[in-house]
């Protein structure tokens, strides 16, 4: 029997997560509802079977997610009995942080960075799962699988520690931490041979559907709830679109397809000129916006 | 495409992990950058981003410079260069490529033997117009070392020197003058030029002379090798899964061969056999399972089983279970590597304390010379024999990657500091057995109404350390008990003659007196140590020797000012004039003890209240 290339990965993530439930004492899976985070609980789900997965899940919630992301976040913890925490950036909240007046640098840092680390402090978490892959963006290509957190939860890209075959250095002090990626070898069209191959429930809005969409910057932005305030010059109009990726609503591109199974969108992935992360408006904030981000302790 | 073609295609794809290296300007990432163009996995708008980057860093004036496809970091957009590991990926008709780009620079040896350690072929770039250099022979001899089969040595900047097939051949020449004694499955050369393209997917009327396959035919060409059907079946013990009551599965990844149900295997540490019952894979409940695969058993019956062991085939394994192995050990911290340091050693899912007993030589990874040599440096390669404090199931490198390589964690900082593969065992462990005497030491020290400890005094030069001894010892003498003072002055004039005062000889110092101490101590001494011993690792180790509750240290906190005003031997006068080197608070470091059992205060007490400190603190411990 030979090991196709799904399976090798379907393995090392599965090596992956196993070392971690072995090593740390309290680690903690990092869900973000999207089709990444979709098949690492997955592979989680795989590695401790017949068992419960031995840790818990976190979301954080910047509050401006997509409503259907929400509702099948919850049916999702549900049908698999998941230990689900949910962790909001009160602060944020106060301050009336958003996407929209806050412009999406200050909001991702507030409600995601922010709020990631204050959950990580919060509940002492000493390892954290992140669905990130490394063909997403450049500087995620040269993270290590098993990526130190300093006491500030700080990424060093300079000094990071050598991993050799897959031997991974789990030994950190009290107060820092490590973010471990088990899909680092996956790319996009992996991840959706996979999804087509296992069945894995995606959120609806991957799959295309006609929905309410405004034109702003070059983007379509969908209008999810009257948070989006509608310009003078702009109209709301009924397109057939689908996300590529998920995140803040007002901050993720909905793309023009009519992909709407798994099959078609992979179809619609061969066929296509664009990147992924292209639907992603924070990363164009800057040339090597991605790499500062994760220094300062984002995903 | 109809879906079902395209995944039949996609699941024949094998995958294939390869490695780039060479010289630093030689073009590496140049060619991945043209890999991937090539193979159609750029998308367009990372191709206008580029675009946009190429017009500000570039270095192919107005042409794209794919070589920034790949530097990812900003830091080496700006400098040029590439710092890390990277890893790519790309596909072909036949093949998913995982590609780990690694920068050419000797600084950077350790990434790319980061790189190398976990791909199957390794692609050497030879820049055509300057020859094999010293980096091309120690990536080589890296790729050799680390058990890479399959190499291709691409020539490469073929346009520069008008595609000359005698300068191609003379290259080919000298690279197998230096590399004949490598023994490489499959070593093939291949002229190319990455900035056009040439011989890399397409082959070139260019180069009419060069009549065989193009690059990217060469590696789909490549064939892994599948397990045998007599290859050892071998499972290190990742994870006992036993979240749930009604079950008890032995989960980890199969690193050697293959297994059915009904299979009977060999519990390594306990030699007990068992049958398995069932195999849970990744697809499912399964009849049988093969190497590389992420699997959990059940067995016939209830056997101690936990992380760290290893199940194997019953007949003609080949595994060792020893303390002592011979290896070569790749050096990757700034540091240095200090013999008889204890280090933290990881395998694949155990780790345990340990050191480097013994450097047998040193290589110089450009000629291949060994050197005689007591310590490594940052990227550099030594043979070595290791002892570790615990019985470790370890195979050599050569019959299983998985169980011959190990990392070093440093104790302290937490550092990855070096990386090994296991040459051989050795067996000096087994067969010196600790006599066992019929005397032991709670029969020695109870004649005299007292538990035998170490006191380990620690403190700068001056501090007071030996005064506090001395007064201790004669009290402890008056009340009957029977003591041993070891003094670091006494012991450099005897026992010690023969070291100085580097690192590497204080380190020494330390663990002679720490085996003497152990010595003392299984006598039935109140042992006290009297030594600057400035490093927590070394401290460590002194405590690791003897039973916990047996280490007293004692750290005499004096500030340096005032070790410096008291001066009583006049070295720190000698010390700030440069005539003495590597002392201990000027040129060398000081480890304050982050937890030590007792601290005195030279400042406030004086040395008498200070000794009756201690004797009260062995009093309220019941030594005395």
């Amino acid at each position: 029997m030979k090991l196709s290339h799904i399976d090798k990965l379907e393995s090392e993530s599965i090596h992956i997560i196993r070392e971690v439930a072995s090593e740390f004492v309290n680690p903690v899976m990092l869900y973000s509802i999207g089709k990444d985070s979709s098949v690492m609980l997955h592979l989680a789900q795989k590695a401790f079977y017949p068992s419960k997965i031995p840790f818990k899940l976190m979301h954080i919630d910047t509050t401006w997610k997509f409503k259907e992301m929400i509702n099948f976040r919850d049916d999702i913890a549900k049908k698999y009995n998941l230990d689900l925490l949910v962790h909001i950036n009160q602060e944020g909240v106060l301050n009336n942080i958003n996407p929209i007046s806050s412009g999406s640098k200050v909001h991702t840092d507030v409600m995601k960075t922010q709020s990631l680390i204050q959950a990580l402090d919060k509940y002492k978490f000493d390892a954290a799962f992140g669905g990130a892959r490394r063909d997403e963006e450049k500087s995620r290509a040269k993270e290590r699988i098993f990526s130190f957190r300093d006491k500030k939860n700080r990424w060093d890209p300079k000094n990071q520690k050598p991993e050799l075959w897959n031997l991974f250095n789990t030994k950190i002090d009290q107060g820092e931490s490590v973010r471990v990626f088990p899909l680092s070898n996956w790319t996009e069209i992996d991840i959706w041979q996979y999804i087509y191959q296992e069945n894995i429930p995606l959120v609806p809005l991957y799959f295309s559907k006609i929905r309410p969409i405004i034109r702003r910057n070059d983007m379509m932005i969908m209008v999810d709830d009257d948070r989006l305030k509608i310009k003078e010059n702009e109209k709301i109009e009924q397109k057939k679109v689908r996300f590529r990726t998920l995140g803040c609503y007002p901050l993720t591109a909905a793309v023009e397809s009519d992909a709407s199974t798994v099959e078609e969108i992979i179809i619609e992935l061969l066929e296509s000129k664009y990147s992924e992360r292209q639907g992603r408006l924070i990363d164009n904030d800057q040339i090597g916006s991605m790499e500062k981000k994760k220094q300062e302790g984002y995903f | 495409m109809d879906i079902e073609t395209f995944f039949q295609n996609q699941n024949s794809k094998k995958q294939l992990r390869i490695l780039t290296c060479g010289s630093v300007d030689d073009g590496k990432s140049t060619l991945i950058g043209r890999l991937l163009f090539d193979s159609k996995n750029i998308y367009s708008d990372q191709l206008s981003q580029i675009k946009i980057e190429s017009e500000k860093y570039g270095t192919q004036g107005k042409q794209i410079d794919l070589a920034l496809l790949i530097d990812g970091l900003q830091a080496e957009r700006e400098q040029g260069i590439t710092i890390d590991v990277a890893y790519r990926y790309f596909e072909t008709e036949k093949c998913k490529f995982i590609i780990a780009d690694t920068p050419g620079h000797e600084e950077y040896t350790r990434n790319m033997v980061t790189g190398a350690s976990s791909s199957d072929v390794g692609i050497i770039l030879v820049d055509a117009t300057k020859g094999i250099l010293d980096q091309t022979k120690r990536h080589t001899f890296i790729l050799s070392l680390l058990g890479i089969e399959n190499i291709i040595v691409a020539v490469n900047k073929m346009d520069l020197i008008n595609y000359d097939e005698k300068k191609f051949k003379d290259i080919i020449a000298s690279f197998k003058n230096f590399a004949g004694e490598f023994n490489f499955n499959l070593q093939k050369f291949i002229p190319i030029s990455a900035l056009v393209g040439d011989n890399v997917f397409q082959k070139n009327t260019n180069i009419s002379w060069y009549n065989e396959k193009s690059l990217i035919d060469e590696l789909e060409g490549i064939s892994l090798n599948e397990p045998l059907e007599e290859e050892i079946f071998s499972l290190p013990v990742q994870f006992v899964n036993r979240l749930s009551s009604d079950f008890r599965g032995y989960s980890g990844t199969i690193t050697s061969g293959k297994i059915k149900i009904n299979n009977e295997v060999h519990v390594f540490s306990s030699k007990e056999k068992i049958k398995i019952i069932k195999i849970l894979t990744p697809k499912g409940e399964s009849e049988f399972a093969v190497k590389g695969q992420a699997v959990t058993l059940t067995f016939d019956k209830e056997v101690d089983i936990s992380r760290g062991d290893l199940l194997c085939s019953v007949k003609n394994h080949n595994y060792f279970l020893s303390d002592q192995f011979a290896s070569h050990i790749i050096w990757m911290n700034k540091e240095q590597m200090i013999p008889e340091r204890n280090y933290i050693f990881k395998f694949i899912n155990f780790q345990t304390i340990g050191k480097i007993t013994d450097l047998v030589h040193k290589i110089n990874i450009n000629s291949f010379e060994k050197i005689a040599s007591k310590f490594l440096n940052l990227n550099e390669i030594g043979y070595a024999k290791v002892a570790l404090n615990k019985n470790t199931i370890f195979n050599t490198y050569k019959n299983n990657k998985k169980l011959g390589s190990f990392v070093i964690i440093d104790q302290f900082n937490n550092q990855t500091v070096g990386a090994g593969v296991i040459e051989h065992e050795l067996r000096r462990a087994s067969n010196i057995s600790w006599h066992q005497m019929s005397i032991n030491k709670n029969l020695r020290s109870s004649i005299n109404g007292q538990k035998p400890c170490v006191l380990w005094f620690t403190g700068l030069s001056g501090s007071g350390k030996s005064t506090i001894a001395n007064i201790i010892e004669q009290k402890l003498h008056k009340i009957g008990k029977h003591t041993y003072l070891l003094d670091g002055d006494n012991v450099r004039h005897g026992l010690n003659k023969d070291l100085g005062f580097t690192d590497v000889d204080r380190v020494e110092n330390i663990r002679r007196i720490s085996e003497v101490s152990r010595l003392m101590v299984d006598a039935g001494l109140i042992t006290i140590v009297s030594f600057i011993s400035p490093f927590k690792s070394e401290r460590k180790m002194a405590r690791e020797l003897v039973e916990s509750e047996e280490f007293i240290e004692i750290y005499v906190d004096t500030p340096i000012e005032e070790c410096e005003k008291r001066d009583p031997k006049g070295l720190y006068k000698k010390a700030r004039s440069g005539k003495l080197k590597n002392f201990t608070g000027i040129d060398s470091n000081y480890e304050i003890p982050s937890s030590p059992e007792i601290i005195l205060e030279t400042k406030i007490k004086s040395a008498e209240e200070l000794a009756d400190e201690v004797i009260l603190y062995l009093k309220q411990y019941n030594k005395i």
